[in-house]
């Protein structure tokens, strides 16, 4: 008996959604299994996870709450992944977007109504991501520097930064020993939905962000140029196309994007820029899956952005119900990206399992 | 195992899907000998080596060394049996040393310090067969002509007996080229026996003891060298007839479109492709460039279209000067471009048929505006070209990657003609085409040329050249040789030409 | 003053060591053309896998050797999703770190905060640790220092001096060829990913039951971003593993030493990031830089055998 793995010919909608739905469900099993073996009642656990987003009104405001920064990153990611830009900086991004729009709101909020401020900090927060997304577009074209590694650093560099200034220049002279800046004004805070966590400003940004983004990526020039670079470069240079152009504005979208993020946990959220850890929980990196999860169309990313912050929501409520650990939700996210990924291999090849002798040797 | 006297390959026959590469092919080669192995591009050279070297396994036929039947699975076992290849790109490391990449894979290499042990080896064989190189060079820093010395040092520190050389000569200049063939004759002296695949005919007559002759896949001609000329090998290499030419109304050619003067350009590789080049294409023309592929039409091609930067000349559009590689540019100007490598720069086989429909016209009214593409219009020109250029299509809707070679084109071609382009420069638009499509293809460019566009076609194919053109330049080392019109020449001329025989003298 | 300098290099040469073996892990990995960005998954997990059987028998070499074991079936895991099935290295490597993170959490919980009852031992090598000075820097450590350094010299050994090492750097540079000349070039990827997998938990397992001697969550802290940096510091050397695990290790040390001076933590703990952003940039200036400095030509490209 042999195993061919060939090319496939032709897919269709289909399939890619059977594909899709396999993985899905292979990875709980196999979160399944790792729960097992950790002596975890697995059946428990993830209904658990599923009951605690979305099975109480709680639950699903929360998961909301939490689905606005995926969204935003995440369209942006999927974006920049259509043409091959692997940006896994959005953690960073999004700290930039936190301290631009933190400056904003400190140093010109007292002065200024809620209607002028609350754009302008969302315009500065966006300014401050794009800037720090376009610098690994400048290093991979001029420097020929690989973008996974210069993101990877600036996350880091800027996570230092942002602690640098909490606990050093921007230290709030009213928050005692604590490593905050001082409270942004009240103009600078956005209203929430009665008994929620969700400002329905934010929440429109995000959604028109991801619906704008996905009309770029398949109805404008723009993105029909970055599909074109993602799939084939050569052709891209034969059709003329300017890459640097192309790849800066495409990642101070992106970048912009993680920066609108990173202002709206602290607008409606936060009210102050603190440790990076504490403004973000790691939606930088859950977002990449999002992306994934959208086939990396920035549109799909409200649905999938839901889904993976149920997950969260989810893994905070078995903490306190299950007494599990705050990182199991990683073993949910790690497990189903991975089998996202082993299912992509099936929508670009079959498998065909022949008995008998190989007639080629 | 022996050393090989003789090699025979029987009735050798190999398919990839419906495409013959290789049918019946009968082929020795005995101790002393080189064998000359020439074809056009596409003849099937390269699947026949490549099943010797083990890579492929031949669907019918088989293989004897000595007289004795062998099975050669993959490259190791070849290697075993004395079997050397030297691909055409090397395949070397570039960052490692002379003596590491001759270490790799090499059994008889100690484990410990192995570059220490093997720098005798390399000594000897240097000294034998005057391969001089330096051992402890990265490749990198080695030119071309070095780079394939060691590809020669590591067959022969695997006891090569036989070496299978695909187009040698392709990256070396002239003086390394000489310096090649002596080091080739001393091994042949020696007892080796060399498989020289070339469509080079200078070459196969300089060097080889005996030449076979492939075309589409057969064996169209084999002879001791003696026997033959240039002019003999060209035809056995083109095919005997030189079809008619299409009927095509008389037009006397128009405006200048295209004036090149004085042109040079270097290669990838830094070696001068283009030299001096001048020429002129005009309206209602097509001017075709023969000659073997490598002579720098690839290069002329890409400096036309905006793909690369000239050294100096002058490349006039319309009077409009293009002297920065901008292919934005050279579109806009009204140079449309049939590329060479259609899967690797015509399109996007993962976008959908429409899409690719527009590949470098998507910035032009109507397709789209400054921020949105118009895929309303973009459909149903897409739509036109499926139905105008016969692409033989499900739908628009489908990724360009399931369509044919064939309709590929036909796409491509729709694509860049459809728009009334001033100039089309078309490079082996045939190539690999089936025989309709080969019609279509031709056809649709004598339109073009008869409604007033100028045509720069460059092929390998004299058949194609001879049909189409109203002009033919030969094309060699970067020059032309001479340009004639099709009615008022014989195959014999165009083959010395390609050979490097000026007009004169052909 | 003497005193701080002996603790500062000490300390040095502790907080170097994980940097030190996970670095050269990644190095091998990386030389095959695999980018393994799954390090502080890996490491995470080594760390917990070794706590939890050094604590259960009380041996901790049987929890380094359970901890090496973890991180080359994690690795083997990348290997199926990057080699077997061409997936894209990047997406997977973070997969693994989230998985690894998940894993360890899941695993250690039980253990949190509770002392390891036998850590590593001390190497006692009589005489030179009673060398004043140098005896208390370089000779007064436990066994997985010296281990570290031993295996960083086996292995600049075994890359630059044997065939092993030539098949392995050519399987990353130029697959094609190394494939050309009978490299198995996928097995040799497989073997080199759970190799670089099995020392991240190695490395792990340091941290665990010697350098701490208990398990929290979180405790690899970034090192395993650290590592990535570090081998492109390292320009995929060996040697430069050293110099940069023990120069980033320094970092560390110094960021608590220097606090009362005035010297903000945060900014010194940029540097290793920086730094390695600027030699990218130093190289990236020049073209013959570009060429001698650039990453496994291969680097994060699915190999297809037999492909053009």
């Amino acid at each position: 008996m042999q195993i061919d793995l060939l090319p496939r010919e032709r897919s269709t909608a289909t399939l890619n959604l059977l594909i899709l739905f396999g993985s899905l469900l292979a990875g709980l099993l196999a979160i399944s299994v790792v729960f097992a073996l950790s002596g975890v009642n697995p059946a428990l656990a993830i209904f658990s996870i599923f009951k605690g987003s979305f099975g109480s009104w709680y639950g699903i405001k929360e998961t909301v709450t939490k689905a606005i920064p995926l969204i935003l990153i995440g369209s942006g990611l999927a974006m920049a992944y259509k043409a091959k830009f692997w940006n896994i900086g959005a953690e960073s991004q999004l700290l930039v977007g936190a301290i631009f729009s933190t400056w904003v709101g400190l140093n010109w909020g007292p002065h200024l109504p809620a209607i002028v401020l609350v754009p302008l900090m969302f315009l500065s927060a966006f300014i401050g991501g794009a800037l720090w997304g376009m610098v690994p577009a400048v290093l991979k074209i001029r420097f020929g520097i690989n973008e996974v590694i210069s993101t990877l650093m600036l996350n880091y560099i800027a996570a230092e930064f942002v602690k640098f200034l909490v606990v050093g220049p921007w230290k709030g002279a009213t928050k005692g020993g604590y490593p905050y800046t001082d409270d942004l004004p009240a103009a600078a805070i956005l209203k929430q939905f009665p008994l929620s966590r969700i400002s329905p400003v934010l929440l429109s940004v995000a959604v028109a962000g991801a619906l704008i983004l996905g009309w770029l990526v398949y109805r404008s020039r723009f993105g029909y140029e970055i599909r074109v670079i993602g799939e084939n470069t050569h052709a891209a240079r034969y059709s003329g196309i300017n890459f640097f152009r192309t790849l800066v504005v495409l990642m101070a979208i992106s970048g912009g994007m993680a920066g609108l993020a990173g202002a709206g946990e602290l607008m409606s959220i936060h009210h102050y820029l603190s440790y990076p850890d504490s403004l973000s929980a790691g939606y930088g990196f859950t977002a990449i899956i999002v992306a994934w999860l959208a086939r990396l169309n920035p549109s799909f990313t409200i649905i999938s952005g839901l889904f993976f912050a149920g997950i969260i929501v989810g893994g905070d409520a078995i903490q306190i119900s299950m007494g599990m650990p705050a990182a199991t939700v990683d073993v949910f996210n790690g497990m189903i990206l991975v089998f996202l990924i082993m299912g992509d291999f099936f929508i670009s090849h079959r498998v065909r399992i022949r008995r008998g002798r190989t007639v080629d040797a | 195992m022996d050393r090989i006297q003789s090699l025979e390959m029987r009735g050798i026959s190999k398919s990839f899907q419906d495409v013959k590469a290789n049918r019946e092919i009968n082929l020795t080669v005995s101790s002393g000998e080189i064998l000359g192995l020439l074809g056009e591009n596409g003849a099937g050279k390269t699947t026949l080596v490549n099943i010797l070297y083990g890579l492929y396994h031949p669907d019918d036929g088989q293989i004897l060394i000595n007289g004795e039947p062998v099975r050669l699975r993959s490259p190791k076992d070849s290697m075993r049996a004395g079997i050397g290849m030297i691909h055409q790109h090397f395949m070397l490391v570039e960052k490692h040393t002379v003596l590491e990449n001759i270490a790799l894979g090499y059994a008889e290499a100690p484990f410990l310090f192995p570059q220490r042990s093997l720098r005798g080896r390399i000594r000897e064989l240097s000294a034998q067969y005057g391969l001089d190189v330096d051992p402890d060079k990265p490749i990198w820093e080695l030119s071309a002509g070095e780079q394939q010395r060691v590809e020669i040092i590591k067959a022969l520190s695997r006891n090569a007996d036989l070496l299978i050389m695909d187009e040698p000569t392709s990256v070396l200049t002239p003086q390394e080229t000489d310096e090649l063939f002596d080091i080739l004759r001393k091994m042949t002296s020696g007892g080796h026996s060399v498989i020289l695949i070339s469509h080079k005919l200078e070459e196969i007559m300089d060097i080889c003891n005996r030449v076979m002759v492939l075309r589409k896949g057969q064996v169209t001609g084999e002879a001791r060298i003696e026997e033959v000329d240039k002019g003999k090998l060209a035809v056995m290499m083109i095919g005997r007839q030189i079809a008619a030419a299409y009927p095509k109304t008389d037009i006397d050619p128009g405006d200048a479109v295209l004036e090149i003067t004085g042109l040079d350009v270097d290669s990838d590789r830094g070696l001068p492709a283009v030299r001096g080049l001048s020429l002129v294409v005009r309206r209602n023309e097509i001017l075709g460039i023969a000659g073997v592929s490598g002579n720098g039409q690839q290069e002329l091609v890409e400096t036309i279209t905006g793909l690369r930067q000239p050294l100096s000349g002058s490349v006039m559009m319309k009077g409009v000067p293009l002297d920065h590689a901008d292919a934005r540019k050279a579109h806009t100007l009204g140079i449309t471009h049939v590329p060479e490598e259609r899967i690797k720069y015509g399109i996007v086989p993962n976008l959908l048929l429409y899409e690719n429909s527009v590949l470098k016209r998507h910035r032009d009214e109507p397709f789209s505006n400054w921020i949105q593409m118009n895929y309303a219009v973009i459909k149903d020109h897409a739509g036109k070209l499926v139905d105008g250029f016969n692409v033989d299509a499900p739908s628009i809707n489908i990724r360009v990657k399931n369509l044919s070679g064939g309709n590929i084109q036909k796409l491509i071609l729709g694509r860049e003609i459809s728009g009334g382009p001033d100039l089309l420069i078309a490079a082996h638009p045939t190539y690999g085409l089936d025989v309709g499509a080969t019609e279509y293809v031709r056809k649709q460019i004598i339109e073009l040329r008869d409604k007033g566009g100028a045509v720069l076609l460059v092929s390998e194919d004299l058949d194609e050249l001879f049909m189409v053109c109203d002009r033919i330049a030969v094309m060699f080392e970067g020059r032309f040789m001479g340009q004639v019109t099709p009615d008022s020449c014989t195959i014999e001329e165009i083959g010395l030409m390609m050979a490097g025989s000026t007009l004169q003298e052909a | 003053m003497l005193d701080i300098i002996v603790s500062v290099l000490t300390r040095t040469i502790i907080a170097g060591t994980p940097l030190l073996i996970a670095t050269l892990g990644e190095i091998i990995a990386e030389r095959a053309g695999i980018l393994n960005l799954g390090m502080e998954g890996i490491m995470s997990a080594g760390a917990v896998t070794g706590f939890i059987i050094a604590f259960t028998t009380g041996n901790p070499w049987l929890g380094m050797l359970a901890a090496i074991l973890v991180g080359m079936l994690l690795s083997s895991l990348h290997g199926f999703v990057c080699i077997t099935l061409r997936a894209n290295q990047v997406v997977s490597g973070l997969a693994l770190t989230m998985l690894g993170l998940g894993i360890s959490g899941l695993w250690g919980k039980p253990y949190i905060g509770r002392p390891l009852p036998q850590r590593m031992p001390r190497l006692d090598i009589s005489g030179l640790s009673d060398i004043p000075v140098l005896g208390d820097i370089f000779f007064n450590h436990d066994w997985y220092v010296y281990l570290s350094v031993l295996i960083g010299i086996v292995i600049w050994f075994l890359v630059k001096h044997t065939r092993m090492g030539i098949t392995l750097r050519s399987v990353g540079e130029n697959p094609k060829a190394a494939e050309s000349q009978g490299i198995p070039v996928n097995r040799v990827k497989y073997l080199a990913v759970m190799t670089g997998g099995g020392l991240a938990g190695m490395a792990g397992a340091f941290l665990s039951t010697a350098y701490s001697g208990s398990w929290n969550e979180g405790m690899v802290a970034g090192r395993g971003w650290i590592v990535i940096a570090l081998t492109i510091f390292a320009l995929w050397r060996p040697g430069g593993a050293f110099l940069g695990a023990y120069l980033f290790g320094g970092i560390f040390v110094l960021q608590f030493m220097l606090q009362p001076l005035g010297v903000s933590p945060n900014l010194l703990a940029m540097l290793p990031y920086l730094s390695t952003l600027v030699v990218l940039l130093i190289y990236g200036l020049s073209k013959s830089g570009q060429r001698r400095m650039s990453a496994p030509a291969t680097l994060g490209e699915p190999y297809v055998r037999g492909g053009r």
